[in-house]
């Protein structure tokens, strides 16, 4: 599933980045990386911006970037 | 190994650290906390990214720490990235500072790996441990010192505990010969490792760094060692086996892109090491960190913008009512200081030159300091409290409907300060169109350096209780005229693919008082710099302007009137007379006259117009040319003595507006457009800027001024 699919508070597993090019490193430089953890946090207004946490730090992304994040969600 | 180059002539006993960590782990706290070190702030050659460096001597050597910009990996993503990552391949320094933040090692160490294969000295310096063990966070220093191979000492900035521990550290470090750290990497990278370098061991071949280093470095695809072996006749051997191993560790990775596989492999790596040193404490799951409770209610969906918009209301209040308490004695004292030194002068040419040109001139500059000093305040508490990364994410939605980019907010924000800082900002936004785009509508952010004049004009028409709110209303026009223009330009000349949003939102924290300090120091410094040099001249400039030619006979014609009015209230108004006669026909009155015309529609004169040419050397020249062209014919009214008082007496209400208007819109001051042409990459750039701005401004200067006129009622009269 797609990152942005989950609910607000949920725990998942980074399975593979769609991103391409330098959009991919920048995920990968700040640790999406294949099995990274995520909890999603919240959402800006108009759930334009998603707040994510990957490991112990906090990352802003933009909807359409966050779509192409597939994880798989903790049990 | 080659001999190593003594980088200072003075002794030999010089240690050039290159201090390399993440954005937000807290590097320029570590540098301040460092006593009695002198500061050195500049650019890194080729670039405007600021460069410090701080010199010290402890026991007997000498100390120079070069802060590098912030980097998460060595992606060259930003502009700070490619110069921290050219300074570590190809300067001359002896060893490596790697901070890191402790309550947050496995992302941090992912660089730390990175640096493990440069082939130089590393100590680590785990910084902000006070933090992480009010958080539960234990490190195992010692242990992970091992496990690297590199000295790893438990600081914290903040509490300025651990600072002599680290310098010992990087002696020893210097003192010790270079050991190679303790990187290891999964089992067919290892493999493919140990066939390249045996490969190289077999020819023979010797570098300053060990083979199996080579051998990472190949298979990361590092340009420069790939360019020195490309060259060497055992490439052609080589290569095959390059693909070979490159499809090898593919197969094992899931993946072609070698920089994803080498992140993976040192996350990989990482997370075994922290295994190993690092204990986290059982933390309640309910109980909620300092951070999170701070974001719940200022990233709130709802509150969140309300918070915002009322925080930038409080400090352009601020700037405003403390602002104006030291403004009184700075203008009392340049009185009195110009009333001193004129005394001191015979010649009345010179007299008037230094009086009234220069010290009028600077003074009027000088005179704002207190207000850019609370805007410089308030702007670096919201960088330093990671507050900054909060409203662009709040306002990236918002942004983004206008073409922009949510991180686009940190230089239209920083505009409010200077442009000049504001356009070299724009660099964190990595697409061109983006940064471009960006670029131009940043002058529409009014800078303090328009402030004067915005104080001058609101304080000369308005009532203190309203002036605040009338300056508020200035600046959100201003950023309101300016997203509009960049949806205009973003759907016109801009078009095309947006860049990614991708942003860490940091911890909140405590600014630190001395590095709030330092840099409303430096910048204040800047801006009186400024005043003392480049607005001097240029008011020397306007002033010889304005004094030149001297009409003898208008003088006499005056004398003349004088001496024979009736009483001496119509002798001190012909003296005033005087004084703007001889104006009207000096050079700077005729500038003004022949620019007069275009100004007209507009409702200004061409004193007003004379103001706004100045004002194209330096902003703030607006307020000490206004200053010359009406102190010059107030000298004789005793009761308007300010020239808030002359700009009430002279200017009507809509010509105000639309002075005001041509401020907050047209071309930014000359040192801005030269940096502005060199940011985006042209000087055609810089004529697009021109016709832009000056359209805008003019259009819409018309349409204020017709609109003030139609809501007031008041007839189109010019100033006078």
């Amino acid at each position: 599933m797609k990152l942005t699919e989950c609910m607000k508070g949920c725990s998942a597993t980074v399975v593979k980045l769609h991103a391409q090019g330098a959009l991919k490193q920048r995920l990968v430089s700040f640790g999406v990386m294949k099995g990274a953890q995520v909890q999603l946090l919240g959402f800006a207004p108009a759930k334009s911006t998603v707040e994510i946490k990957v490991g112990r730090m906090r990352l802003a992304l933009r909807n359409e970037e966050a779509q192409l994040i597939e994880v798989d969600q903790n049990a | 190994m080659p001999k190593p180059v003594p980088v200072c002539p003075v002794t030999e006993k010089h240690i050039r650290i290159a201090l390399v960590g993440q954005p937000n782990v807290g590097k320029s706290m570590l540098i301040n906390a460092i006593s009695d070190a002198r500061l050195h702030v500049g650019n890194f050659s080729g670039v405007t990214v600021e460069k410090s460096e701080v010199f010290f001597d402890y026991r007997d050597y000498h100390f120079t720490i070069v802060d590098l910009p912030g980097t998460y990996a060595f992606t060259d993503y930003s502009i700070e990235e490619r110069v921290t990552h050219d300074f570590l391949c190809n300067e001359a320094y002896d060893l490596i500072v790697n901070v890191v933040d402790s309550t947050n090692l496995d992302k941090n160490l992912q660089l730390t790996a990175e640096l493990m294969t440069m082939n130089k000295k590393i100590v680590l310096a785990l910084n902000m441990s006070d933090e992480a063990k009010k958080e539960g966070v234990s490190i195992d220093a010692s242990y992970l010192a091992t496990l690297l191979g590199m000295s790893a000492v438990k600081v914290s900035a903040a509490a300025k505990t651990g600072i002599g521990s680290l310098i010992e550290a990087v002696i020893a470090a210097h003192e010790a010969p270079y050991q190679e750290p303790k990187l290891v990497f999964s089992e067919a990278v290892e493999e493919e490792i140990a066939v390249i370098a045996a490969y190289l061991d077999e020819h023979r071949f010797e570098a300053a760094i060990s083979n199996r280093n080579i051998a990472i470095n190949l298979l990361q695809n590092e340009t420069k060692t790939y360019r020195t072996l490309h060259d060497l006749p055992l490439w052609t051997e080589l290569q095959p086996l390059l693909i070979e191993a490159d499809r090898h560790i593919g197969t094992h990775h899931d993946t072609e892109d070698i920089k994803e596989i080498f992140a993976e492999e040192y996350a990989a790596f990482i997370r075994g090491i922290v295994t190993e040193t690092v204990r986290y404490a059982e933390q309640p799951v309910e109980k909620k960190s300092l951070t999170e409770r701070f974001d719940d209610l200022l990233i709130h969906p709802v509150l969140g913008i309300p918070i915002f918009l009322f925080l930038m209301w409080g400090l352009f209040q601020l700037t405003f009512e403390i602002g104006s308490i030291p403004m009184e004695w700075i203008d009392a004292f340049f009185g009195w200081f110009g009333a001193t030194v004129g005394a001191t002068i015979p010649n009345e040419d010179i007299r008037s030159l230094v009086v009234d040109g220069i010290i009028a001139g600077v003074g009027a500059v000088v005179l704002f300091t207190p207000n850019i000093i609370i805007l410089f305040i308030g702007i670096a508490l919201l960088e330093s409290t990671g507050y900054m990364s909060r409203v662009a994410f709040l306002l990236d939605g918002f942004f983004h409907k206008f073409g922009l980019h949510g991180q686009s907010f940190i230089p239209l924000v920083t505009g409010f300060g200077c442009s000049i800082p504001a356009y070299m900002s724009a660099r964190i936004l990595k697409n061109d169109r983006d940064r471009l785009l960006t670029l131009f509508i940043i002058g529409f952010m009014s800078c303090g350096a328009r402030l004067p004049v915005y104080v001058l004009f609101t304080g000369a028409f308005f009532g203190p209780s309203v002036a605040g709110n009338a300056l508020f209303a200035i600046y959100i026009a201003g950023a309101f005229i300016g997203l509009i223009a960049a949806k205009i330009l973003k759907m016109t000349a801009f078009k095309g693919q947006d860049e990614p949003f991708v942003m860490e939102m940091p911890k909140y924290r405590l600014p630190s008082v001395k590095l709030i300090w330092h840099t409303v120091l430096t910048k204040t410094l800047m801006y009186l710099k400024k005043a003392g040099t480049y607005i001097a001249a240029a008011s020397m400039l306007v002033w010889f302007l304005s004094a030149y030619p001297h009409s003898h006979t208008l003088e006499k014609a005056y004398a003349v009137k004088i001496e024979n009015a009736a009483t001496p209230e119509a002798a001190s108004a012909l003296a005033v007379q005087a004084e703007a006669a001889q104006l009207e026909q000096s050079y700077l009155g005729r500038i003004g006259k022949v620019l007069e015309p275009l100004f007209t529609p507009i409702g200004l004169d061409w004193k007003l117009a004379v103001a706004l040419q100045t004002g194209l050397a330096a902003k703030e020249v607006v307020v000490s040319t206004l200053g010359v062209l009406y102190a010059v014919g107030d000298e004789a009214s005793e009761t308007d003595t300010t020239l808030i008082n002359a700009i009430r007496s002279h200017i009507p209400f809509a010509s105000a507006v639309s002075f005001v208007v041509v401020i907050m819109l047209y071309l930014p001051c000359l040192a801005a457009s030269v940096v502005f042409t060199r940011e985006a990459g042209g000087i055609r750039y810089f004529f697009y800027l021109l016709v832009f701005t000056s359209l805008t401004a003019y259009g819409l200067a018309f349409l204020a001024y017709h609109l003030t006129l139609f809501l007031t009622g008041a007839a189109a009269v010019l100033p006078h």
